[in-house]
């Protein structure tokens, strides 16, 4: 039992600094987002459960060799059946940990979903009250096809003159809502361009991943991988909704669409800063979020072949699975 | 056959038009005015405003009788509430919206244009 909760412990810190930093520096995963974010979700977890493991298996090491068997032993202690005695201080700080640990957890979770929840509901009242129906509007036939906005349900127009286009997730219901200002700035391509990638981050409820990771964060703000992890995951997110909206717009005129909105000046206005200023600007906006899209729009397309991303997915699923057996599996050769 | 949300915004609409409080009477009568109302029961117009009044957009004077129906805050004080969400000014990002492109400063966009002409 003692050595099941050394492996781990050791599982859980190198799921908790190494494994995190690697992945955020791999490059593969900005070809391959949607693999990427599971191996994300993979090393979240198993990363819990290690922690949550290895705690509980020292905790109640004393009453047997598997988290049944302590477990059992452990509801004993209340009934009757065992002597609390058998239980060390170690034993004892080890199970306190492991209830604070996993209690912050799923009460920041609980917290951050409901806060999230009644955000979102306030919203999407103001965006009711504020915005018409996007097919009503005047401005759908200028200068955009028919076509260009397809099925328009779920899309509402607010008449603002700033750039914006978001969506509100939600379990049952969700709309999209785009502004006078964008409507006037782009084109009808670029402007279905947005509406795809936003469908997606509805379609794949985003929101979800999202929340768990802001909610990690939040649990643990002075981590720094969890601030790590939270920029990674949103910035495959919006990734992966570009790869949904490249399916119907080539990747330039989604490129010029993330620029536009992000306020690219209409002029030239290179004259503004010298050449030399690239390399630092190239650097510095590492962390950009827009400027990574742009760059993975306009460079070659390099795709990850289906067996390494087969093999990635595999990986995850190992990853949940060693602490899930070694947790439950009655002595796997650990003893 | 309008929907309660559409309702619900026409009342609205014509609350914040008319800048002052108004009777579920008055109500009734400017929503047949714009033509949304012709068919409308006080009933409904009732339904509408207390709902409207349960999330926190009317209020309602009961020291007057008929009671008197208000827009508690102008349509622009809710706009700006509305894009101060959206352009991130909420502080704490508890993922409420997701939107196209995030807060980007003048000079990342201009690296967006070179980006864009280098290619």
């Amino acid at each position: 039992m003692l050595v099941a909760a050394v492996a781990l412990a050791l599982l859980a810190v190198a799921l908790a600094w190494p494994v995190p930093v690697l992945l955020a520096r791999a490059a593969w995963t900005r070809q391959a987002p949607a693999t990427a974010l599971l191996l994300w979700q993979a090393i979240a977890l198993a990363g819990a459960l290690s922690i949550m493991g290895a705690l509980l298996t020292f905790g109640l090491a004393p009453f047997g060799d598997t988290l049944i068997d302590g477990a059992v032993g452990f509801v004993g202690v209340y009934s009757g059946d065992r002597a609390i005695g058998a239980l060390d201080l170690g034993n004892l700080f080890a199970l306190t940990a492991a209830a604070l640990f996993g209690g912050h957890l799923l009460l920041n979770l609980l917290l951050t979903a409901v806060r999230s929840e009644r955000q979102r509901q306030r919203h999407r009242h103001l965006v009711r009250m504020l915005s018409s129906p996007l097919a009503d509007s005047a401005l759908v036939d200028s200068p955009l096809a028919d076509s260009a906005l397809g099925d328009r349900r779920g899309l509402r127009l607010i008449d603002t003159p700033a750039p914006v286009a978001y969506c509100l997730p939600g379990a049952t219901r969700s709309v999209t809502v785009l502004s006078a200002g964008l409507m006037r700035l782009l084109g009808g391509d670029e402007l279905r361009a947005v509406i795809e990638h936003e469908r997606a981050h509805v379609d794949q409820r985003h929101y979800l991943v999202l929340l768990a990771f802001r909610a990690w964060h939040a649990s643990l703000p002075w981590f720094p991988v969890t601030s790590l992890a939270d920029r990674e995951v949103g910035e495959l997110v919006e990734m992966l909704a570009d790869d949904r909206a490249r399916r119907t717009v080539d990747d330039r005129t989604l490129a010029t669409a993330i620029a536009l909105v992000a306020g690219m000046p209409r002029r030239d206005a290179t004259d503004a800063v010298p050449a030399e200023g690239d390399d630092v600007f190239a650097a510095e906006s590492s962390h950009i979020t827009a400027a990574a899209r742009v760059r993975r729009l306009l460079g070659a397309r390099r795709g990850v072949p289906r067996t390494s991303r087969l093999a990635v997915a595999a990986g995850a699923g190992a990853l949940i699975a060693v602490p899930t057996v070694m947790l439950l599996a009655p002595s796997v050769g650990l003893g | 056959m309008a929907t309660l949300g559409e309702l619900e915004r026409s009342v609205m609409d014509v609350l914040w038009d008319s800048g002052d409080s108004l009777t579920a009477y008055e109500l009734l009568e400017r929503l047949g005015d714009a033509g949304t109302g012709r068919q409308l029961a006080p009933t409904t117009v009732l339904t509408v405003l207390s709902r409207l009044e349960a999330k926190g957009f009317v209020q309602r004077e009961r020291s007057v009788r008929p009671h008197r129906y208000g827009a508690i805050s102008s349509r622009e004080d809710h706009m700006a509430e509305l894009m101060h969400e959206v352009l991130g000014g909420a502080g704490d990002r508890t993922a409420v919206l997701e939107r196209f492109v995030g807060q980007v400063s003048p000079d990342e966009a201009a690296l967006l244009r070179r980006l864009l002409e280098k290619d």
